[in-house]
C-alpha cells in the first residue's frame, strides 16, 4: 500500500536510476540517516558506544571493504585482519610522527597506504583464483601480524610491543584517547560510515563497479568484450584494502585506543569478516550493514539476556552464546544462502503486494 | 541492554532501601572459556570465594556487604573493554582483569574514569611508578621482578657466576610474553649470560619448532613467560626433547597444577616462581570450608580450592579487602568511592601479623605501598613441582630482585608515558 512505485513519477534518468526509487524506501533513508546523526548522540553513553554501536560501524566499514573484493569482484579474502592491521599502524605511526595532523588525514592517509599494501598482495590475483587466491591472501594476513610483531619500528620500540593511541581532536573536540566522549567516538565513525558507504553505492553502479561483476560472473567473457582485468582486479583490490584499512585504523585509534597485532587483527579478525558478508550477502552495501550488525550485536544481546536477564553463570552463557550464533548461522545460511541482503529482498516483494498479493 | 537496566534497578533497589544496605563491588572480568580458561577458573574462584567468605563470616568489610559481579572476558581484550563499561556504572572499587592485555586497554580508561586498577603481578611494569600512574598498583611484584628472580635463583644455583651460560626465554608472543625481555637483556650485560628468546603465537599449541631449536642449541637454563593452553603444551615438549625439568623455569603464571599434571611423571623437578605460598596449610581454609564451601556458595565448580591460581585468586581478593579496609579507616566511612578506594591502596600496609590474623601466615611478603611506589617489594620464591606426591614444594625463601637494573628501566619506561600522554609527575 505504501511501499510501491505507483504514482511515483520519474521524469529524468538521474531520478530513474537513483538508489532508492521507491518513495518510502528514500525516506526511511533519510529518517535512519536523520536518527543516526541528530538523535543517537544525544542519547549514547559509554556502554552502548564502546560495546554496541562503535564496533558496529567500525565491522560495518571492513565489512563493505570486502565486499567490494569478494562480493563485487569475485576474489575470495582472508587477509583482512592483516589489512586492518597495516591501517592500524599507519594510523600510529602517522599519529606519532606528525602530532600535527588531524586525525581524519591521518586515518585517511592510513587508508591509502593499505590500498598500496593491498594492491601488492593483490598482483597474485592476476594468474590465480578462488582458493589458490584464498590461500595467498591468507599469507598476506600471517605476514602482516608477523611483520608488526617481529620489526620494533612499527610500534615505536615499545617495550611490550603494544600500540596506543594518544589524543587527537577534531574542531577541539578529542575522538582518541581516554577523554574522548562516547558522543564524540561515535560521531567519527559514523560520518566515514556514511561518507564511505555512499562512496562504495556509487563506485559499484558506476563504470568500474560494472567492470568488477563482469570479472566476478565471468573473467573471460569479461576480456573479451574489453574490461581490462588488471586493472579491474587491482582496483578492486585497492578501495576494497582503502575500506579495510580505514576500518583498522578506526578499530585502533577510536574504539580499542591500545592494540596488540596478533590478538587485534589475527586470523579470526579475517573469517569475521567474511562471515559478516555471507551472512549479509555478497554483492551488497546493506548486506554489509546486516552483517556487520549480525556479528557483533548478537553475541553482545545473548550475554546480556543470559547473563544480565536470566542471571545464568557467565562460562555457561559464553558457550551457550558461541553454541546459539553458530546454529543461526547455519540456519541463515540453510534458509536464505544468498545472506540477510536477499531475505530484505523477498521482504520488499511481499511488501510491494501487501495487503493485496495476488 | 538489559544487564545495564537490570543493574541500575538494583542500584536503585539498593539506595532506595536505605544506606545500611549499600554494597562495595568489586568486580570480577573473569575468563571460565577459550585458551586460558585453565588458569582464569581457579583465579576467580579464588576471588569469589575469599568476598563470600567476608560476606558470609564477617558481614562484609566493615559492615558493609560485598558483591562480585562477574563478566566473562575469554582473554579477549574487546570483550574485556565491554566487561568494564557494563560494570563501570555499578560503582566499581577496582578492576583486576587478569590479563596484560585488558590491562594496556584499561590504563587509560580508568586514568579517565578515576577508578583504580590493581594488576597484581602482570600488566603494564612500569605502572610501579606512582608518580606516573595514579590510578594503577602492581605490588606485589612485577614481570621484571620477575624476571630478576629467576636470574638471582640461577646466580644461587651457580655460585654467583653464571657468565657464558646460555639462556633461553620461551614467552607468549604477546604483551605478556615481551615484558620481560629487555630485563633479560639488561641482566646478560651485567652477568655475561647469552640470551635467546623463542616466540610462541597464541594460544601456543605448537610449540614443535621452538623446542627443536632448544634442542639443538641446548641452552643450560630455559625460562617461560607462558599462560592457559601454552605451559601444558611447554612442560610436555620440554619432557618429549629430554630437556633437564630442574633447568627449566616458568614465571608464577606458568606454575601451576594444570601446567605440570597433564606431563605426568615427566614434569618432575619442573620450577616455577611464586609470589605466594600455596597449599591447604593456611588456617583460613577451615574458614572458607564452613562458611563457603559447606554452605554451598563455593564459585564456579568448587573443584578449584587449594590450587596454586586459587590462592593467587585468594591473594588478590585479600589485598583488595584490606586497600577497602584501609580505606574505610582514612575516610572514617565505610562506603568507600573508587576514589577512597585509591588512597586505600596507596597507603596499603600489610605486615606479617595482619597476615597471620586474616589465617594467612607468612603467605606473601610484608610490604607497604606508597605515593611513589605502586610496585610492592617485588620479592618472589622458587617452587618445584613433585610429581609423585603431585604437590608444589617451595625451594627457596623470598628473594629480591635486581633494584639497580630494573628501577632504571621502570623510570625511563614511565617517563616515555608521561612525556606521550603529557602528564605531571605526581607526589612531588
Amino acid at each position: 500500500m505504501f511501499y510501491r512505485e505507483a504514482g511515483d513519477f520519474k521524469t529524468s534518468y538521474q531520478d530513474d536510476a537513483q538508489t532508492f526509487p521507491i518513495k518510502f524506501d528514500r525516506y526511511r533513508y533519510y529518517a535512519v540517516i536523520a536518527v543516526g546523526l541528530l538523535v543517537i548522540p544525544f542519547a549514547i553513553n559509554d556502554y552502548w558506544a564502546n560495546a554496541v554501536l562503535v564496533p558496529f560501524l567500525i565491522w560495518a566499514i571492513a565489512a563493505i571493504g570486502l565486499n567490494i573484493l569478494t562480493g563485487y569482484c569475485g576474489q575470495v579474502s582472508l587477509g583482512t585482519g592483516g589489512f586492518m592491521a597495516v591501517g592500524a599502524y599507519a594510523c600510529y605511526k602517522l599519529m606519532t610522527a606528525f602530532p600535527e595532523l588531524n586525525i581524519v588525514f591521518v586515518v585517511i592517509l592510513a587508508g591509502f597506504v593499505t590500498a598500496g599494501v593491498g594492491v601488492l598482495f593483490g598482483l597474485p590475483s592476476l594468474r590465480i583464483k578462488g582458493f589458490y587466491l584464498a590461500v595467498a591472501t591468507l599469507a598476506a594476513q600471517f605476514f602482516l601480524v608477523w611483520l608488526f610483531n617481529r620489526v620494533p619500528w612499527f610500534y615505536n620500540y615499545s617495550a611490550s610491543g603494544q600500540i596506543s593511541a594518544p589524543e587527537r581532536t577534531v574542531f577541539g573536540v578529542p575522538v582518541t584517547g581516554p577523554e574522548t566522549s562516547a558522543w564524540a567516538q561515535y560521531m567519527i565513525c559514523l560520518l566515514f560510515v556514511v561518507v564511505l558507504a555512499w562512496a562504495a553505492r556509487n563506485l559499484t553502479r558506476g563504470t568500474i563497479g560494472r567492470s568488477w561483476m563482469a570479472i566476478r560472473d565471468m573473467d573471460i567473457a569479461a576480456e573479451i568484450i574489453g574490461v581490462n582485468p588488471l586493472r579491474a582486479k587491482l582496483s578492486a583490490f585497492a578501495v576494497s584494502s582503502f575500506f579495510v584499512g580505514i576500518a583498522g585504523a578506526l578499530f585502533f585509534a577510536v574504539y580499542l585506543g591500545a592494540v596488540e597485532v596478533g590478538e587485534a587483527f589475527g586470523i579470526q579478525k579475517s573469517f569475521l569478516a567474511l562471515f559478516m558478508i555471507i551472512i549479509g550477502g555478497l554483492g551488497s552495501i546493506f548486506g554489509s550493514f546486516a552483517g556487520a550488525a549480525f556479528m557483533v550485536l548478537l553475541p553482545v544481546l545473548l550475554k546480556n539476556v543470559l547473563v544480565g536477564g536470566l542471571g545464568w553463570p557467565t562460562d555457561l552463557a559464553a558457550h551457550l552464546e558461541l553454541l546459539i550464533v553458530g546454529g543461526l548461522i547455519v540456519f541463515f545460511l540453510i534458509a536464505e544462502p544468498h545472506g540477510l541482503a536477499a531475505l530484505w529482498r523477498t521482504v520488499k516483494e511481499k511488501l510491494r503486494l501487501w495487503p493485496f498479493p495476488h | 541492554m538489559n544487564f545495564k537496566k537490570l543493574a541500575a534497578a538494583a542500584l536503585a533497589a539498593t539506595i532506595a532501601a536505605g544506606p545500611a544496605m549499600a554494597e562495595l563491588v568489586f568486580p570480577s572480568l573473569s575468563y571460565r572459556t577459550g585458551p586460558y580458561a585453565a588458569g582464569g577458573i581457579p583465579f576467580a574462584d579464588g576471588y569469589e570465594d575469599y568476598m563470600t567468605l567476608l560476606n558470609e563470616r564477617d558481614g562484609g568489610i566493615g559492615g558493609v556487604k560485598i558483591s562480585v559481579p562477574e563478566c566473562e572476558t575469554a582473554y579477549n581484550t574487546e570483550k574485556g573493554v565491554e566487561c568494564y563499561e557494563s560494570t563501570k556504572g555499578l560503582g566499581s572499587l577496582v578492576y583486576q582483569p587478569l590479563s596484560t592485555g585488558i590491562t594496556y586497554q584499561l590504563i587509560p580508561k580508568v586514568s579517565a574514569d578515576e577508578i583504580p586498577l590493581h594488576t597484581m603481578g602482570y600488566g603494564r611494569t612500569s605502572a610501579a611508578n606512582g608518580e606516573v600512574f595514579e590510578w594503577v598498583f602492581n605490588y606485589p611484584a612485577n614481570y621484571w621482578d620477575g624476571a630478576s628472580v629467576a636470574i638471582t635463583h640461577l646466580l644461587d644455583i651457580n655460585d654467583g657466576d653464571i657468565s657464558g651460560k646460555k639462556i633461553a626465554l620461551v614467552f607468549h608472543n604477546s604483551a605478556y610474553g615481551k615484558e620481560p625481555i629487555r630485563t633479560l637483556e639488561k641482566l646478560s650485560e651485567k652477568h655475561g649470560y647469552e640470551l635467546t628468546t623463542l616466540a610462541v603465537d597464541h594460544p601456543g599449541q605448537e610449540q614443535k619448532s621452538q623446542w627443536l631449536q632448544i634442542r639443538r642449541e641446548r641452552p643450560d637454563y630455559v625460562i617461560m613467560w607462558g599462560w592457559g593452553v601454552m605451559n601444558q603444551v611447554a612442560v610436555q615438549e620440554a619432557a618429549n626433547i629430554r630437556f633437564p625439568m630442574e633447568n627449566f623455569i616458568g614465571n608464577w603464571w606458568a606454575g601451576s597444577e594444570n601446567d605440570v599434571i597433564p606431563a605426568g611423571e615427566a614434569a618432575h623437578g619442573y620450577k616455577a616462581l611464586a609470589m605466594h605460598g600455596t597449599g591447604m596449610d593456611y588456617p583460613i581454609y577451615e574458614d572458607i570450608q564452613q562458611y563457603v564451601v559447606d554452605a554451598g556458595l563455593a564459585a564456579g565448580a568448587g573443584d578449584q580450592v587449594g590450587t596454586v591460581l586459587y590462592s593467587r585468586g585468594l591473594y588478590a581478593a585479600m589485598l583488595a579487602a584490606e586497600a577497602a579496609r584501609t580505606a574505610q579507616e582514612i575516610h572514617g566511612t565505610a562506603e568507600i568511592t573508587p576514589a577512597m578506594m585509591r588512597d586505600g591502596m596507596e597507603n596499603l600496609k600489610i605486615t606479617e601479623e595482619r597476615m597471620a590474623e586474616l589465617g594467612l601466615p607468612d603467605f606473601g611478603p610484608a610490604f607497604e605501598v606508597s605515593c611513589v611506589n605502586h610496585g610492592g617489594p617485588g620479592e618472589a620464591m622458587v617452587q618445584q613441582w613433585d610429581a609423585e606426591a603431585q604437590e608444589w614444594n617451595l625451594i627457596t625463601d623470598f628473594i629480591k630482585s635486581d633494584d639497580d637494573v630494573i628501577e632504571p628501566l621502570i623510570e625511563a619506561d614511565s617517563t616515555a608515558y608521561a612525556e606521550e600522554n603529557a602528564l605531571d609527575l605526581r607526589c612531588q
